[in-house]
């Protein structure tokens, strides 16, 4: 139960930000951010404990959308259940994606080209289908209550996502320190080598998949109904890909914490870059862009590899010198 | 002889692999007596890596049939052959390289413990058992050659298999490498465990192993006891060379 420590704590600080920030603005700004670091947990069990790069959890994360909206615009559903029926078809999704590309056996650079497929075509399906509004979206009706899930205060809005970060934050962990967990490294460092251990390499990915979607797709649910519109340049549009992968990638990859600190810095960065930049277009962009390339430069392995490293620095700073001949013995 | 043949553990039966017009493995037939050592050995592109591959499940053959406990395992996946107590190593290693060894043999323990603490001790027992309890946490990319056939070794038995299916894992080691490895592949007889291997060193396979099989161009052209093999012109025809025969010869005569 130790290892759970540190998601008690983070969540803790993260939960009393609220009571003492009161500006729209930066809640705005923070259930933003953690939206992302929903969406990004999911890429990162994928991602970054199984080693699968998508480039197309916008499937998810629409699909989340599009349920949670379309159940109660259309059908009258309750808005907690559209949420709940959101997260199921994305896990649904997730395991469908899933089956047809890992039994096909697709690995690497294939696969990901795949998953921009499948949100490329719910995204061109969605901006034609009648059902999803077309190109005029879906507009969630406007109705301030607890059974609408809609909540005039931000800071309700900020715990609920904090909550699915905290669960997302505690599934990870969890199957960092199960036998699940083990197999998804051992397909990502190795998967022939996994298969002859015992490892049923494609339903092991196939369950990470169905996980993964379940996650983003809850961060769709959530947009749904913290901005009650719709439409598939947001739902399925490559944005939100993107998101979910940079934000692991840059915290992180493969760890519990990563798309929560990626999602923080990668937020602060483009907030950061519109206020150096002021007015002229697309400076800001260059910028963000900019700086990202340095932080893969110099922490290839995210910024929680990169405190490692300079943890590490420092440490073997304080040591006394070690013969050379034991360093050599180390390499 | 005959006694000894009554109980195979493992049996090839004709199979076959051909890779488009190249034919790797023709219609070669071997067995593996239960906890004993049977060499697979050949000159190189004998096909022998081939066979394992289809043993192991990881290429179908294209004619004939593996049986494994009575039962015909031809074509099943090999992650379900590894759930029957079938491992293998791999000739070229395969290390999951950003993992410490013992997450490593760890993935293999899970095989058949659920549980963390259950996985661990096993994990931890064969690392103890094949010499590489005190690398436990170093990064398996940072091994040596020696320490990195060990892994495979380790990886392998953490599965608690019943065949283990050896590719070369004296291939780059030096002769007190060999040595100190030897013993340990012997044990496992005793361990309840039946091993066909494939290796080049022959002082080792003359040491080890009970049976062996002879591959060249993808057919069995002999199999025996390891001195009879050696001795068998065929044999020497094909692989040995007369000079290395001439010299087993002698060092058995001793």
């Amino acid at each position: 139960m130790r290892g759970f420590i540190p998601i008690v704590v983070v969540v803790a600080v993260l939960a009393s930000v609220p009571l003492v920030i009161h500006s729209n603005v930066t809640l705005n700004f923070l259930v933003v951010a953690l939206m992302i670091a929903l969406a990004g947990q999911g890429w990162n069990i994928l991602g970054g404990y199984a080693g699968q790069y998508s480039f197309g959890h916008a499937a998810f994360f629409g699909t989340g959308a599009y349920v949670t909206a379309i159940l109660q615009v259309r059908y009258g559903v309750n808005a907690w259940i559209g949420f709940g029926a959101g997260i199921v078809c994305g896990a649904a999704l997730g395991g469908v994606i899933g089956a047809l590309t890992f039994r096909s056996g697709l690995r690497g650079s294939y696969f990901a080209l795949v998953t921009l497929a499948f949100a490329e075509v719910l995204r061109i399906i969605a901006s034609v289908a009648p059902i999803t509004g077309a190109g005029v979206g879906t507009l969630i009706h406007l109705d301030l209550g607890a059974r609408a899930f809609q909540f005039q205060s931000r800071a309700v809005f900020y715990w609920i996502i904090l909550g699915l970060v905290t669960l997302s934050l505690v599934v990870a962990r969890l199957i960092k320190q199960s036998r699940f967990g083990a197999w998804l490294i051992a397909v990502r460092e190795n998967e022939d080598a996994a298969k002859a251990l015992g490892v049923d390499t494609s339903s092991v990915k196939t369950t990470a998949m169905i996980i993964s979607g379940a996650m983003t797709a809850a961060a769709g649910c959530f947009y749904a109904q913290y901005f009650l519109f719709v439409d598939s340049g947001i739902a399925y549009g490559t944005w939100i890909s993107i998101e979910a992968l940079l934000t692991p990638i840059i915290g992180g990859v493969g760890t519990v914490f990563g798309p929560l600190l990626g999602a923080l810095a990668v937020r602060l960065l483009g907030e950061g870059a519109k206020l150096v930049t002021g007015d002229v277009p697309g400076l800001d962009l260059i910028l963000y862009g900019a700086v990202l390339v340095l932080v893969i430069w110099f922490t290839p392995r995210g910024l929680i590899g990169g405190c490692a490293q300079v943890r590490g620095w420092f440490a073997r700073r304080g040591r006394p010198a070690v013969p050379f001949i034991n360093e050599a013995g180390h390499g | 002889m005959a006694d000894r043949m009554a109980d195979p553990l493992l049996v090839v039966d004709r199979v076959t692999r051909r890779f488009g017009g190249l034919l790797a493995v023709n219609s070669a037939s071997l067995s593996a007596q239960k906890e004993r050592i049977t060499a697979l050995i050949g000159p190189n592109g004998a096909g022998k890596t081939t066979l394992f591959s289809m043993i192991s499940g990881f290429l179908k053959p294209s004619a004939g049939d593996i049986r494994y406990a009575g039962e015909v395992i031809t074509g099943e996946p090999p992650h379900r052959l590894a759930r029957r107590g079938i491992a293998r190593t791999f000739q070229i290693v395969q290390p999951f390289g950003g993992l410490t060894v013992l997450e490593n043999i760890l993935v293999g323990a899970h095989l058949h413990h659920r549980g963390r603490a259950e996985a661990l001790a096993t994990a931890e027992e064969v690392c103890r058992y094949v010499g590489l309890h005190d690398q436990l946490d170093r990064q398996a990319d940072t091994l040596t050659v020696a320490g990195r056939k060990r892994l495979e070794l380790a990886r392998a038995l953490a599965i608690e298999p019943k065949l283990l299916l050896l590719d070369e894992v004296l291939a780059g080691l030096n002769p007190s490498e060999i040595r100190d490895i030897v013993p340990v592949i012997r044990g496992l007889c005793g361990r309840g465990i039946t091993i066909v291997m494939i290796e080049h060193v022959m002082q080792a396979v003359m040491s080890l192993a009970e049976h062996v099989f002879v591959l060249a161009e993808g057919k069995v052209i002999a199999e025996g006891a390891p001195a009879q093999v050696a001795a068998d012109p065929v044999v020497i025809e094909a692989y040995l060379g007369h000079g290395a025969a001439a010299k087993l010869r002698a060092s058995h005569a001793h």
